[in-house]
């Protein structure tokens, strides 16, 4: 494990910035009826000696995360701080894991100390009052050791609420034996990648370009990569939902294209089968975060050697432009009585040594001195024909647009999405008229939850 | 209470009382009590309670901001004119009104083939068709989805063998049918049993004197059988229909492959669910939930009424 | 639909029959022998076909379980196919994230053992409450017991963990078996049972002799109620170890899970960055879930089986 000796170094680092930062976290109040009372650190004032101290002490933490990556990164911790016992705990995937954090807020027991929560579903949280913010622990001077739009998602209002996993900055994955086989030019622009859509199924009925079956994420992640700004919170309480968002009209104008003329594979993701059409060559490119690598090398290994990964396209084939797509946090809850090595925890997590271990893993990390080093953007792995993959990935990371922010209840609307957009993909109907709908409906209920919603 | 009381042998039971009362000892006046008294706390505890809480529930909104508030019967009104919830529960009307009795009359003439003695192994064909009771409903439809599989499951290669294109059971309009198929697969062995072991118990002098008349079978099953499984199938009716308006695991284990198709209220226990834990409307989901609750048990009512008229005409 | 099968338990096992040795009936005697009867190839075969409908997804899970990840897609579905690999995976289901699967397993048997034990204990002794006792009460008990039976059981599971998270409940092992314990058809049959089994003349005649009633229902009435007892308990066996929503919603803790709840988890597992899809050992997995209780239908068929028999017993 290369990232130990390295994680020696970031530790003292971290642990020099935590003394800076003095761990003024006294006067953290509830904001919300349903959080569970505070843990100690947030009822006293704590100094890095607590924290070192703390590090020092028997303890256990809980920790929910989900990444395959996790048990070697947890291993390491334990290794370092010997006293410290991280009960890993894998509740679930992503939406049945903030389920099961739900049901754990809400009763008021079983809480975990650290969770994993992806970009998306972090306001949520954060807002409901759920998180135990990071200010005051001194990771502030990190903002800039990762992406501008990695620090925008886990800074919510001004308070720093989670350190960063791994991010999932967007690219364009394609079987190139497909892509010759049938003449596709790699596009470069949306109008390129919807002709080769529209050719590839004409030459083989059972050859789509990609499989979409409607997805939030998705949705979301390309509405981004069009510069569109749908959601603009203000403050905790008040957001701004923008129907007429020209983002959104620009995208789905494009996606339609594809959409209602059946172009898309409507195999569901992440099932048996969607593995094996991206095996067999059935399913010919997927526009998705950069953390795809591995699953395509464990899941669709009949392929190995035919993949390829470009820039995703643009819409005027000008300067690179991408987005953030299912990309993960490790938060602190709220109600942690072990707040102090928590906060260790998630540092450890999001810096040098839980990077390193993630990346050597098959994880895309976050932080920039990695997606920049030599080690990183050189690999070539056979699985993409030898390809320096990391080089696109990198380019990507960096090309993800600024300034996008989610509905504060996020989870909850990318809940109903299927009444409204998957309807309109599984009737071939218009996918704007559908986003539109999902957007109200989303609306209504921030309204209900007492958000000053404001509908454009 | 009377939704049980037809051929459940409940009228049989409620003469229990009285024939003791008849012999005239009452021993121990709370003996009894004494008895039943572990069941009905924990009956209390874990049934009444909930209940009873969920209507104290109903009565309050807690937002995410502006907090806990009591609020009336506003959870109700909105119940009412919430068309999620609506065309939940339409969905599930239209659901009983077509696999309950499909399901139903499948399992009538399993159990009348059985019961036939025309049947080569009879029992073997008994025991195969009960045995996905035992399968729990996670399986059953986790397997089905498998089966449901355009591209590699049973209808994928259906397809490559009789080089057909099946329609996607897994689509917009047989969504409801591939579900009611997991739910007749599971339970038509189960309710062939009851009505097996309601012919069972019809005489054999009646069968005799049906041969003495030269009764062709199909008279018999009309005259003598059918008749008399009456009350099983009344029973075996009401409890698909609430069973129907339970539906909840068959559309959560789809769900991931169905996601378009099944939405956030698919059926009236997804949408509660879904409300509370995904939208954190704990207030509403209980609301949702006692006014299924009470529908359901209205249903019931309903049903066992238009059987119990059936009978007696 | 958990209530219905404890709704037709009531049926499917007459106790007035089921109480008595079986015999069967109408095999044995009279002048209308139905084994007599001619068979009909055209009535077989179209059983045949509900045969098939009813094993082919079984079948489906054995040949499927049997193969590997990588031939799971690439073969025929409805064959065996590549590497014979049942034996892996059974060993890889029952090793896999430190033994998960018999971790898993051991809860559902603690579930079943405690919630439709329990069920069953309290089902006989309320049972026969209603049945050997008058007391004040008694008809307003039934009706209140009975009505809450329409109540569909799933709509009470939100409720119940909103309820038992203010008791600090969830995430315990009561918090399924509470639950599980509250089967008022298991309470109806039971009464049914005691009513007939046991005959009145048999509890006088203790009384008289000065026995207490405690004593009486142990040292004769429970011998009697056996048969009934053990009918609903293959009912409410079969209730708690396929029961899903009640653990979804109460536990957040896999050490804690039932297989149903844990299957899920391993199905779903492949979502993510990273995450390595295993469905051969979900199906596998599956396969091992459903044996032991298909051992126990096969099993414990005469007990099914009790109240279906015996026609000539009927009063």
């Amino acid at each position: 494990m290369t990232g130990i000796s390295r994680s020696a170094q970031a530790w003292r680092r971290g642990a020099a910035v935590l003394a800076a930062g003095a761990l003024a976290t006294a006067g953290l109040t509830a904001c919300s009826s349903s959080s569970t009372s505070g843990g100690a650190s947030s009822t006293s004032t704590a100094g890095a000696n607590d924290m070192a101290a703390a590090l020092q002490k028997k303890s256990t933490l809980t920790v929910w995360a989900w990444a395959p990556q996790d048990k070697d990164i947890a291993a390491a911790f334990e290794k370092k701080y010997p006293n410290v016992t991280v009960n890993l705990v894998n509740a679930g995937t992503s939406t049945t894991e903030y389920t099961k954090l739900q049901n754990a807020i809400k009763a008021g027991s079983g809480v975990p100390d650290v969770a994993q929560i992806e970009y998306y579903a972090l306001p949520q949280f954060a807002l409901a009052g759920s998180i135990q913010s990071l200010d005051g622990y001194g990771l502030d001077s990190l903002k800039s050791d990762y992406p501008a739009a990695v620090w925008d998602a886990i800074d919510i209002n001004g308070s720093l609420d989670a350190t960063p996993q791994d991010t999932g900055p967007m690219a364009l994955f394609y079987n190139e034996k497909v892509f010759k086989q049938y003449g596709l030019t790699v596009p470069t622009t949306w109008d390129e990648y919807v002709a080769d859509g529209v050719k590839l199924h004409a030459a083989n009925s059972s050859e789509y370009i990609t499989a979409d079956s409607g997805d939030p994420g998705f949705t979301t992640s390309m509405i981004w990569q069009a510069g569109g700004k749908p959601f603009t919170a203000t403050g905790s309480t008040s957001v701004t939902i923008n129907t007429q968002d020209a983002g959104t009209k620009k995208y789905t104008a494009e996606w339609d294209q594809l959409e209602e003329k059946g172009l898309l594979s409507q195999i569901a993701p992440w099932s048996s089968a969607w593995f094996t059409a991206l095996g067999n060559g059935d399913i010919a490119s997927l526009v998705t975060g950069a953390w795809m690598p591995a699953n395509l090398e464990g899941s669709a290994a009949a392929a190995s050697g035919d993949w390829r990964v470009a820039p995703m396209p643009t819409y005027d084939g000008g300067s690179p432009a991408s987005a953030e797509s299912g990309g993960s946090s490790d938060a602190v809850m709220k109600g942690s009585s072990n707040a102090l090595v928590a906060a260790a925890f998630v540092q450890f997590m999001g810096t040098d040594a839980g990077e390193q271990i993630l990346a050597d893993s098959g994880g895309f990390p976050a932080e920039n001195s990695i997606l920049n080093s030599s080690a990183f953007l050189d690999q070539a792995p056979a699985y993409f024909g030898g390809q320096k993959i990391n080089q696109v990935l990198s380019q990507a990371a960096s090309s993800v647009l600024p300034g996008w922010s989610y509905m504060p209840f996020q989870v909850y609307a990318n809940s109903i999405y299927p009444d409204s957009v998957g309807k309109a993909y599984a009737n071939k109907t218009d996918i704007y008229a559908a986003v539109s709908t999902w957007f109200k409906a989303s609306a209504a209920y921030g309204q209900q939850q007492g958000f000053t919603v404001t509908v454009q | 209470m009377t939704v049980l009381s037809p051929g459940t042998g409940l009228e049989a039971g409620s003469a229990g009382p009285r024939r003791e009362r008849r012999r005239g000892r009452v021993r121990t006046r709370w003996t009894g009590w004494g008895f039943l008294a572990p069941f009905l706390l924990v009956f209390l505890f874990a049934l009444v309670a909930p209940i009873v809480y969920a209507v104290y529930l109903s009565l309050f909104q807690d937002k995410l901001i502006g907090g806990n508030r009591f609020a009336g019967l506003a959870n109700y009104t909105e119940a009412f004119k919430d068309p999620q919830f609506w065309s939940g529960f339409e969905r599930m009307a239209l659901f009983l009104v077509v696999q309950v009795p499909v399901m139903l009359v499948l399992a009538l003439g399993v159990a009348f083939a059985i019961d036939s003695a025309r049947l080569h192994w009879a029992p073997l064909y008994r025991l195969s068709i009960f045995l996905p009771y035992a399968v729990p409903s996670v399986v059953g439809a986790l397997m089905w989805g498998f089966l449901y599989g355009t591209q590699f499951g049973l209808l994928g290669q259906l397809d490559r063998w009789f080089h057909t294109t099946l329609p996607d059971p897994l689509g917009n309009t047989l969504i409801l049918p591939a579900i009611g198929n997991i739910v007749t697969w599971e339970y038509v062995g189960y309710n062939m049993l009851i009505f097996y072991s309601a012919l069972r118990v019809i005489p054999n002098e009646i069968y005799e004197a049906a041969e003495l008349d030269n009764a062709g079978a199909w008279r018999i099953i009309w005259h003598i059988k059918l008749p008399s499984l009456r009350p099983a199938m009344l029973v075996a009716t009401v409890f698909s229909v609430i069973g129907s308006f339970q539906l909840f695991t068959e559309p959560a284990v789809i769900f991931p492959i169905a996601k378009d198709q099944i939405g956030s209220a698919y059926t009236p226990n997804w949408y509660a669910y879904n409300l509370s834990f995904n939208g954190q409307e704990y207030n509403y989901s209980a609301t949702i939930a006692i006014v299924m609750g009470v529908l359901t048990v209205i249903v019931a009512y309903l049903v066992q009424r238009i059987g119990r008229r059936g009978q007696e005409a | 639909m958990a209530v219905t099968e404890a709704a037709n338990a009531a049926n499917a096992a007459r106790p007035e029959r089921a109480a008595r040795p079986a015999r069967p009936a109408r095999r044995s005697r009279g002048a209308w022998n139905p084994n007599r009867r001619r068979k009909s190839p055209a009535l077989t075969l179209v059983m045949t076909l509900g045969l098939i409908y009813s094993l082919l997804p079984l079948f489906w899970l054995l040949v499927n379980a049997s193969k590997s990840e990588s031939n799971l897609f690439s073969t025929n579905g409805l064959w065996f196919g590549g590497h014979f690999s049942l034996f892996e995976n059974v060993k890889q289901t029952l090793t896999y994230d430190n033994d998960e699967f018999l971790h898993w397993f051991g809860n559902t048997l603690i579930y079943v053992a405690a919630g439709a034990g329990g069920a069953t204990v309290l089902a006989t002794l309320g049972g026969y409450g209603l049945a050997k006792f008058d007391f004040p009460g008694k008809r307003g008990v039934l009706a209140v017991v009975l009505g809450a039976v329409a109540i569909p059981g799933t709509v009470l599971v939100v409720p119940t963990f909103l309820m038992f998270s203010k008791l600090g409940l969830v995430n315990t092992y009561w918090s399924i078996i509470i639950p599980s314990l509250i089967n008022p058809f298991g309470l109806y049959l039971m009464w049914i049972f005691s009513r007939d089994a046991i005959p009145a003349e048999l509890l006088e005649a203790a009384r008289v002799d000065g026995a207490r009633e405690w004593r009486i229902f142990g040292s004769i009435s429970l011998r009697l109620l056996r048969p009934g007892m053990i009918t609903v308990l293959l009912f409410a066996v079969v209730q708690t170890w396929n029961n899903y929503f009640l653990p979804l919603v109460m536990l957040n803790k896999p050490n804690l899970y039932p297989l149903t709840v844990g299957l899920d988890q391993w199905n779903a597992q492949s979502q993510t960055a990273g995450g390595i899809p295993i469905f051969n050992l979900v199906l596998t997995g599956s396969l091992l879930m459903i044996l032991p209780i298909m051992v126990v239908f096969l099993v414990m068929q005469r007990y099914w089986q009790s109240g279906l028999t015996a026609g000539s017993v009927k009063q």
